[in-house]
């Protein structure tokens, strides 16, 4: 039976996609939110350290998985390599009900005011495409504390004088800091940094029908087994569901948008859970698949109409790929500073996000999550051998004893940092395969190489005995969990890929709502902007929708 | 040269092939069937000192106590298929560089013969076509990173026995939800 037409087709139920399935549906447009992979149940998916969504050497707990899926990397020499989900290369967020925001260290954070006018704060960088947003942090301010309410948000902006002013506090208070964190803020006060409590889509006490959280050892990577993390398969997609007009169909992948005989977009074809051919047709169109997937879909949607694939009459879908650099220093103690409370990064400063000479955009400084037993392994000063009998002794003995200051750096977008279609390789369904590449800008590295000195005198200020740090930028491309800014919006079509609402310029009724979007990734975790941003499109297309606006 | 201790390449395939069906029926096995899903019970034994070398035993039990060979196994008919071939050229090349330097198979080298052995692994030293295009370092660190997986991973994936890895490192596990942090 083929599907029913419906107002609006959303691809991909994560982090933008799952806020917009709520806006329109609970507006009362009918909705149809097809999402590749599945609802995850924490029984499935334990904190087995192994099979995760941060360490996935056996696998993504959480997708794709490595029999249907594969990108192409194309490494700096020049070189391709054809990656499985579970390799880092391959970039990976998620693929399920929920996607990062299920296994998410749920960092909560609003960009700055400055974020937004990167190019007016610092001026044309050369090599890079760095540009202001064509909205400010004051257009979005009001969709942040959306997200902050309806989502869930801890925190306590007060204590940090560099957080951008808002209108209504967070809706829970901040969370409270366990020995090694308590450690790591005197010691930033004592520099004269500001330290505070980092913002999380995390429950510090009962909020939306859910419990506080327990404070394990394991979070990151991991489904919460209480439910305490706010993601948007908790919250938003739920409350579309239950508003009656939105269906979600899980296990079903989009391989192309659909273009009528007129130009006009009409709907998605997708492969459903038996991988039968399927279309969906609706009004509008919604691409919420994440950075790398929603580029993939409008480079692979090609016709008579759009010989480019759609939006991409003047090249610049997939373009300005970005993620983070992940600057870092490892401090290691005379005494224990572990007492498994959990789950570890509560202390963070932003005295290194803007305005320190010579040095464009940087990135907060944080400790970090609760390091596990595997990826502890790979944590040694490098004087120390990565095998034999002293590795072992040293895992023993420090263990507890370690800590670790990093921060997402800023970086400088470039035109060639990519996404194309590979011409060879494709997916199980036939799907042309993403092909990723780029090389860091040099600005990173003077960047992270300022970040890591901070990191490294943090943890000797609290009596690190020994520290060790590294730059964290990849050799090659960037993107990762934190990717971004394929389809950036822009007042000027021929310079990007949307309008300031989402709106592909090309067409009238076809729409981006995720990391996409960003002009430029801040020195922030992104989820919270992403989320930010689905209600800014969502409620855009729901208010024209209510004044009889239907895109065509 | 004692040619007793002498295991030769072919003996090594020959076990290799006949362990690859499941069962063993020659004489230099030591046990009569083998136990593993993809290894020969040679190349298990050689894995073994290799899992040892990694993760010495101490107080704690090392690499091959812990189930690092069982965890490699278990994995390569699993995820790590796609390391098969590795594994097999690896494990082989080590029996063939250690019977051309030392004409012995690696397990009878002593302790730090193995070491250095590896060592010259680990920085791409080895001589000899099978370890060209940096093959040694690879596999070498193919061979570390499973086995710490193996060691300091879940133990329903067949390593870490009995968690004891945990235990060392004096971490409270299973996690139970919301009790183990209120143990003093
Ligand atoms: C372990 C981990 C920790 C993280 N920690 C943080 C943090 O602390 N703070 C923070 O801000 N961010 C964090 N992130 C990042 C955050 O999860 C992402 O930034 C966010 O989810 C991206 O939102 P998105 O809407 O762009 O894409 P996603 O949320 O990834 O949603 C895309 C969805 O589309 C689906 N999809 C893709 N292609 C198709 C297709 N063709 N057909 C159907 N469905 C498709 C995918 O399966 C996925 O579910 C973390 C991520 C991970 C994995």
């Amino acid at each position: 039976m083929a599907n029913q037409k419906v107002n609006a087709v959303i691809v991909g139920a994560g982090a933008g996609g799952g806020v917009v399935a709520k806006e329109l549906s609970t507006n009362g447009m009918s909705v149809v939110l097809i999402e590749q992979g599945d609802w995850i149940s924490y029984d499935e998916h334990t904190n087995d350290e192994l099979l995760s969504q941060r360490v996935t050497v056996l696998g993504n707990s959480c997708g794709p998985d490595d029999k249907h899926h594969s990108r192409v990397n194309i490494h700096p020499d020049g070189s391709k390599h054809i990656v499985l989900p579970s390799e880092g290369d391959f970039n990976n967020i998620s693929a399920c009900v929920g996607s990062g925001t299920v296994t998410y260290g749920a960092l909560a954070w609003r960009y700055m005011r400055e974020d937004f006018k990167m190019k007016s704060t610092y001026g044309h960088v050369s090599g890079s495409t760095l540009e202001d947003w064509p909205i400010t942090y004051d257009d979005l301010e009001p969709y942040y504390e959306k997200a902050e309410w309806e989502i869930g948000v801890a925190g306590d902006d007060s204590l940090n004088p560099f957080a951008p002013p808002r209108k209504k506090l967070q809706p829970m208070p901040p969370f409270t800091h366990n020995k090694e964190a308590t450690l790591l803020k005197e010691a930033a006060s004592k520099l004269g940094f500001h330290p505070f409590s980092i913002p999380m889509l995390r429950n510090s006490v009962p909020y939306g029908g859910r419990p506080a959280c327990y404070r394990m050892r394991t979070c990151i990577g991991f489904p919460c087994p209480v439910s305490a993390k706010c993601g948007t398969h908790n919250t938003v997609i739920p409350v579309a569901i239950k508003s009656g007009n939105c269906e979600l169909r899980t296990n079903c992948i989009v391989s192309e948008i659909i273009v009528n005989e007129q130009g006009k977009i009409t709907g998605v074809s997708y492969y459903d859970q038996n991988n039968k051919k399927q279309t969906q047709h609706a009004d509008i169109v919604i691409l919420s698949a994440a950075a790398i997937e929603t580029a993939r879909l409008l480079l692979n949607s090609k016709s008579k109409f759009f010989p480019n694939g759609i939006g991409n009459e003047n090249d610049w879908v997939g373009r300005n790929l970005q993620g983070h650099a992940y600057p870092n220093a490892h401090g290691l103690f005379e005494d224990d500073i572990f007492d498994d409370f959990g789950p570890g990064s509560s202390v963070a400063i932003c005295d290194f996000n803007h305005h320190n000479p010579g040095i464009i955009g940087g990135g907060y400084l944080s400790n970090s999550f609760i390091c596990m037993p595997y990826r502890f392994t790979n944590v040694r000063p490098p004087s120390e051998k990565l095998w034999g009998k002293s590795h072992k002794e040293f895992q023993r003995k420090n263990f507890k004893k370690v800590a670790e200051i990093h921060g997402p750096y800023q970086e400088i977008p470039s035109f060639d940092q990519r996404v194309q279609v590979d011409p060879v390789v494709k997916d199980f369904w036939g799907i042309p395969a993403a092909r990723l590449s780029g090389k860091t800008h040099e600005e990173d590295i003077k960047g992270c190489t300022f970040m890591a000195e901070k990191a490294s005198l943090w943890l000797k200020e609290a009596g690190a005995i020994q520290t060790w740090s590294s730059l964290g930028i990849a050799n090659g491309v960037s993107a990762g969990q934190h990717q971004a800014g394929t389809c950036r919006m822009g007042n000027d079509p021929k310079t990007s890929v949307t309008d300031k609402f989402g709106r592909v310029h090309s067409t009238p009724n076809l729409f981006v709502a995720d990391g996409s979007l960003h002009v430029t990734n801040g020195g922030f975790n992104p989820a919270l902007t992403i989320m930010a941003l689905g209600f800014w499109v969502g409620g855009y297309i729901a208010s024209e929708w209510n004044k009889g606006n239907r895109f065509k | 040269m004692n040619n007793q201790n002498k295991f030769s390449r072919r003996q090594f395939l020959q076990v290799t092939g006949v362990g690859v069906g499941g069962i063993c029926l020659l004489a230099n096995c030591g046990n009569s069937i083998s136990i593993w899903r993809f290894f020969s019970n040679t190349e298990a034994k050689l894995m073994d000192a290799i899992a040892d070398q990694i993760i010495p035993p101490d107080d704690w039990p090392g690499g091959s106590e812990s189930g690092v060979t069982n965890f490699i196994d278990k994995q390569l008919v699993g995820p790590y298929v796609r390391f098969q071939q590795d594994y097999r050229k690896g494990l082989l090349a080590i029996h063939d560089s250690c019977n051309d330097i030392y004409n012995k198979q690696f397990e009878e080298l002593d302790w730090n013969e193995q070491t250095a052995f590896l060592e010259k692994m680990e920085a791409g030293k080895m001589h000899g076509n099978i370890w060209s295009n940096g093959f040694d370092k690879t596999f070498f660190s193919l061979c570390r990173d499973h086995a710490m997986q193996a060691y300091y991973g879940s133990s329903r994936h067949g390593g870490n026995r009995n968690n004891k890895s945990y235990q060392m490192l004096e971490l409270d596990y299973p996690l139970i939800i919301g009790q183990n942090r209120y143990k003093s």
